[in-house]
């Protein structure tokens, strides 16, 4: 029996090493917006190099955690680290892939894409000083739309998340009053409405609760077939949620590699721009020269081979203006 | 007394295992009060005991935090939810025991235990698609036009009702904590001695009379101490209601707002926390559950042990 055991031992130590020794093996850590994307990725780089990339989504603020206290090879987050706060954890950043944020709401009669809203007539909604379906701004953005005397039901995201970050980040931006009663962050003090858990619970909530309005991923609004509404980018133009929207915000967006690409997506200047868009960012540790340029590997061959399943998850891959100056930036950085 | 054993090397190896064994779970408590304090460490400096405790600010932007909103969410779910829960445990309690026929009473004493089996983050997914739905289109409507002309009730009942709130959140948790309630009440009921119950039928007594006069009163004890612990359950519970109470921080007066308790304010924002005085400030959130949870837990200890006693005696 003893000798049963002690050969069993060994047994289970040769079998549980030898697999770690053949394969390599990456480790990332963070936001659960881009997870999809990174581990369709994940899949197929293995395939193609035999490299295993595994990828925990267990939120931004996790994925800064963990990579500044480099427990994993990289980090990930929705929302981009500021030069300072890089500079302090001895990191780098650039962006991997773009999200949209979509205003979503239910109406009776209203279609998708019929409803158009514009910076002050959405930061009035949300911060509840708009109260009625009818009212005289919202009539006179939509002179064709029969809209009834109606209360408005706010819907907003009750946990914390990056959605959130970029929708209340696009808000700052275009309206003073919002930024000096509430602010942007991944969960702020919201004014009115009720809060649900997740893309799925806003989703859920607005199309359940009449005369509603809620903002969700692109993603979600194009699944569930939700009644996502036009808005007025900074060009004064009535834009559609859609891909080439969202590249025109990315083309137009200034991202600087001197800054690490620190940009928030939001009211890009582009004419046909969407204007709550946001990069979801990558995080590497300075001196893990080692694992950056193996993680580096891994997103270099994904902007090269990657942009096709990106955009069959609704993900929108970076325009190539962006992707070279990540690959300088790389190279500026010794992780390539 | 102490009985002087030969020692045998089998028998010091087996002391020492199942020493070690237990040794392990005050190692444990220690370590989270520790890493719970050290944590939040930062948060307590920076907002103080009393400060925290009863600022109703919940502000990530700012980065205001106090804990009163969370633990008033807390409080009131759970004690809506004992409301509706008690009742109905104690009549599955008294119904198993003592009026169902023999035939019936395994059956149903199997789905009470199954129902306590099943995790919560199913009741949390049938809560949001489920009763939520049904919360706001019928049953609140209905209570709302139900309890209109009553001055002091109609407060609790304000608003647009929409299945997302303090009610729902509450019924949830009720059902979550009956089976619990139902199996401790009926564990004391059965403590009961036979005899005593005979005789009182032996003297004429009626079934109610028996459980009025007699079960209730023997079981008394028991069947607070499982309510506390059922308290318990409901003060920590968290995907049931993390997807229906909506996490907002405001002091609510109808059941029809959403509201957050303190798990549900962790679930919700552990992950994207993203300063350190909100993190530690979660931590911290989570330290004055860790007491709460602590101080009734004991009470409920504390009552279970005197009924024990009692019954021993």
């Amino acid at each position: 029996m003893r000798k049963f055991f002690k050969i069993a031992a060994i047994l289970a130590c040769v079998v549980s090493f030898s697999p770690a020794q053949a394969a390599e093996k990456l480790n990332g850590a963070g936001a659960s917006f881009p997870y999809p994307v990174y581990s369709a990725w994940a899949f197929d780089y293995h395939k193609a190099t035999g490299v295993q990339l595994n990828y925990q989504s267990i939120g931004s603020g996790g994925g800064i955690r963990q990579i500044t206290e480099r427990t994993v090879d990289f980090g990930a987050s929705d929302a981009p680290l500021t030069p300072d706060a890089l500079a302090k954890a001895k990191l780098l950043q650039f962006p991997a892939v773009i999200g949209g944020v979509v205003p979503v709401v239910n109406i009776a009669g209203v279609k998708p894409g019929e409803m158009r809203l514009d910076a002050e007539a959405s930061a009035k909604i949300f911060l509840g000083e708009i109260k009625y379906w009818d009212d005289g701004k919202i009539r006179a953005l939509n002179p064709k739309l029969k809209l009834a005397h109606t209360e408005i039901t706010v819907v907003h995201r009750s946990d914390g998340s990056g959605t959130t970050a970029v929708f209340t980040e696009y808000l700052n931006a275009v309206s003073p009053d919002w930024k000096a009663k509430v602010g942007s962050g991944t969960a702020v003090k919201w004014p009115v409405g009720i809060g649900g858990k997740g893309n799925e619970g806003v989703a859920n909530y607005v199309q359940r609760t009449a005369n509603s309005i809620g903002y969700v991923e692109f993603a979600y609004a194009e699944q569930n077939k939700l009644t996502y509404t036009l808005l007025k980018n900074a060009a004064g133009t009535y834009v559609t949620p859609s891909f080439a929207a969202f590249e025109d915000a990315a083309d137009t967006g200034t991202f600087d590699p001197k800054n690490h690409f620190y940009l928030w997506l939001v009211n890009a200047p582009g004419k046909d721009s969407w204007p709550i868009a946001g990069a979801t960012f990558i995080l590497l540790a300075q001196e893990k020269m080692d694992a950056n340029r193996k993680v580096v590997k891994f997103y270099d061959w994904a902007f090269k081979n990657g942009d096709a399943k990106a955009k069959e998850l609704v993900y929108v891959p970076l325009p190539k203006s962006l992707k070279d100056k990540i690959r300088a930036y790389w190279k500026a950085n010794g992780a390539q | 007394m102490a009985v002087t054993v030969k020692r045998n090397p089998g028998d010091i190896i087996f002391f020492s295992l199942t020493a070690v064994a237990s040794c392990t779970i005050i190692v444990f408590i220690v370590g989270i009060v520790f890493v719970l304090l050290t944590e939040s460490s930062l948060a307590i400096q920076k907002f103080g005991v009393i400060q925290f405790l009863t600022s109703t600010e919940w502000d990530p932007v700012k980065e205001t935090f106090g804990a009163l909103t969370s633990i008033y969410g807390t409080i009131v779910t759970t004690a809506l939810s004992l409301l509706i829960a008690i009742p109905v445990a104690l009549g599955i309690a008294i119904f198993i025991t003592e009026v169902a026929p023999n035939f019936l009473r395994a059956p149903i004493g199997i789905a009470i235990e199954l129902l306590a089996a099943i995790p919560s983050i199913i009741y949390g997914m049938w809560g949001l698609f489920t009763l939520s739905p049904l919360m706001g289109n019928t049953v609140e409507p209905f209570l709302k036009k139900a309890t209109a002309s009553i001055p002091l009730v109609s407060v609790l009942f304000q608003g647009t009702p929409m299945g997302i709130d303090v009610l729902t959140a509450s019924v949830i948790l009720s059902i979550m904590i009956i089976p619990f309630t139902a199996s401790i009440a009926r564990d004391a009921f059965n403590l009961t001695p036979a005899v005593v119950k005979e005789s009182a039928y032996a003297l004429g007594t009626t079934k109610w009379e028996v459980v009025k006069n007699i079960v209730i009163p023997y079981s008394k004890l028991g069947v607070f101490g499982g309510i506390l612990f059922s308290l318990g359950r409901a003060l920590g519970e968290t995907m049931a209601v993390a997807f229906v109470l909506g996490n907002n921080h405001r002091i609510f007066t109808s059941l029809f707002d959403s509201a957050a308790t303190i798990t549900v304010t962790l679930a919700n924002e552990f992950t994207e926390a993203d300063k350190d005085i909100y993190l530690s400030s979660l931590f911290y959130l989570a330290l004055v559950l860790f007491v709460m949870s602590f101080v009734f837990l004991a009470i409920a200890k504390f009552f279970l042990l005197r009924a024990e006693r009692r019954y021993s005696r």
